[in-house]
């Protein structure tokens, strides 16, 4: 049996058992509902206006930078897992790879993007 | 006889199957089926009993007794809490957005449960010993925060909309450390297989040739489980907590149980990466290699609660700051100076 095959049984399986989990607690359950006890917890206060709202862009920004990194890394991973076999050549490849990204990375901290406003 | 314990249950089903005469294929289904009842077993039990555990290391750091009334020394605590969790209403906001509401704590544990597929417990004890096994496991296991944000978005409630947002902003930064820490350890191994990074390490562990990918590592990984001193996700004097805030019975159960579980899974992995997995320290080859597994990841489990009870919870500006100026920088400067001692080894004949 292939690796993925087993997998795909986890995936399944864990979703079975999540599924089951709610379901049991929704058949078991009491369920006596009443407009006050359905609104939103906010220390007894009643919510002031909309909560989906648009969110303030810094959480943007490290998801932007995020991506830009997390590329990279998938880059990385085959490399090192290879750096042995791999002569002087690729490794110097690679820190000029990495030199690029730390000067994003310097240019992005210059900008301002890494403080949190 | 103990060594071979699990592995010969699993042979033993095998040959058991073999003799029915069905498809190799269905038996070997059947078999990972085992398995998998056998890891989810071992997760239930191992987080009721870290639920008790957190809380007795809690009241002795802070010289209290904790649980001990429900079973002899309060053992039966978190059992009799889970009887009671289940059979709680889960009550669903009017305003929620119902159906995300609820696929959220259904799909919390996925992620987790399937990590645990390609952790080795002892030898030849991985469930799938998968090539790409470290790969796989940073994959499925950074997924948890798509559920983190579809409960907190879903719950329509504003504590829980920051909760999810501070979830998402911090496990994405934290995910780099954490990556990118590992890399030092991966080329040395020159391997993503589990059992080949264990096997690199029979002689030597990797927290002594890679002491700051470790710290990088640990570091990362107790953010990413957001535990103190990094849980302003579910800061209770600020945000109740966070996005679990709509949450009740069952449904916060699941998110209690993943987070135990996500706790397991950095230990165990950090107990694979850098403690040398299941290879017996000092030569004690007579006590089981699982049996050393789950002692080294239970002494970092302890450190986990320990920091939870010794620091206070950090800044949010802190806390990004921390991962994208300090950690990223560090971890990228590691994997330069391993590369270079590792040639400059091969240079000199290593």
């Amino acid at each position: 049996m292939s690796d993925w095959a087993g997998v795909f049984i986890f995936l399944v399986v864990a979703i079975i058992f999540g599924a089951g989990g709610i379901v049991t607690a929704f058949i078991i359950q009491p369920r006596r509902n009443n407009p006050v006890k359905l609104e939103e917890y906010e220390c007894g206060l009643p919510t002031v206006g909309p909560t989906w709202v648009q969110f303030r862009t810094s959480y943007f920004l490290y998801a932007l930078l995020f991506v830009i990194f997390d590329v990279e890394t998938i880059y990385l991973y085959p490399w090192a897992v290879k750096f042995q076999s791999l002569g002087l050549f690729a490794f110097i490849e690679m820190i000029i790879f990495i030199f690029i990204l730390v000067v994003g990375l310097w240019y992005a901290w210059k900008e301002g993007a890494l403080e949190w406003k | 006889m103990l060594e071979n314990l699990f592995v010969g249950i699993a042979d033993w089903l095998r040959s058991l199957l073999g003799g029915l005469g069905t498809p190799v294929e269905i038996n070997e289904a059947i078999v990972m089926l085992v398995k998998l009842v056998a890891i989810l077993v071992f997760i239930l039990i191992n987080a009721l009993w870290l639920v008790y555990m957190e809380r007795k290391v809690a009241a002795y750091m802070q010289a209290r007794i904790g649980p001990n009334r429900v079973g002899p020394k309060g053992l039966l605590q978190t059992t009799a809490d889970i009887g009671k969790l289940i059979s709680k209403e889960i009550v669903i906001p009017g305003k929620a957005d119902k159906v995300v509401f609820l696929l959220a704590p259904v799909l919390i544990f996925v992620p987790t449960l399937m990590v645990f597929a390609v952790i080795p417990f002892g030898k030849n004890m991985a469930a799938i010993d998968m090539n790409i096994g470290v790969f796989y496991l940073l994959a499925i296991a950074s997924l948890s925060t798509l559920f983190f944000w579809m409960g907190g978005w879903a719950s329509n409630s504003k504590y829980s909309l920051i909760g999810s947002m501070r979830v998402v902003a911090q496990m994405v930064s934290y995910e780099l450390p954490l990556v990118l820490g590992l890399l030092g350890v991966i080329m040395i191994a020159g391997s993503l297989k589990m059992s080949d990074i264990i096997a690199a390490q029979e002689h030597t562990w990797f927290i002594f040739t890679q002491p700051i990918a470790f710290l990088i590592y640990f570091t990362a990984a107790v953010a990413e489980t957001n535990r103190c001193p990094f849980d302003l996700v579910e800061g209770e004097s600020e945000i109740i907590a966070g996005p679990y805030t709509e949450y009740g019975g069952m449904a916060f159960a699941m998110f209690f149980l993943a987070e135990y579980a996500n706790i397991m899974v950095i230990c165990a992995m950090a107990t694979i990466m850098f403690l040398g997995g299941w290879h017996a320290p000092f030569g004690l080859d007579f006590i089981p290699s699982w049996v050393w597994f789950f002692l080294k990841m239970y002494a970092l489990i302890f450190v986990v609660m320990q920091l939870r009870w010794t620091y206070p919870r950090i800044r949010v500006d802190q806390l990004m700051g921390f991962s994208w100026k300090v950690l990223v920088p560090l971890a990228l400067a590691n994997i330069f100076i391993t590369g270079i001692g590792m040639k400059i080894y091969q240079a000199i004949g290593w």
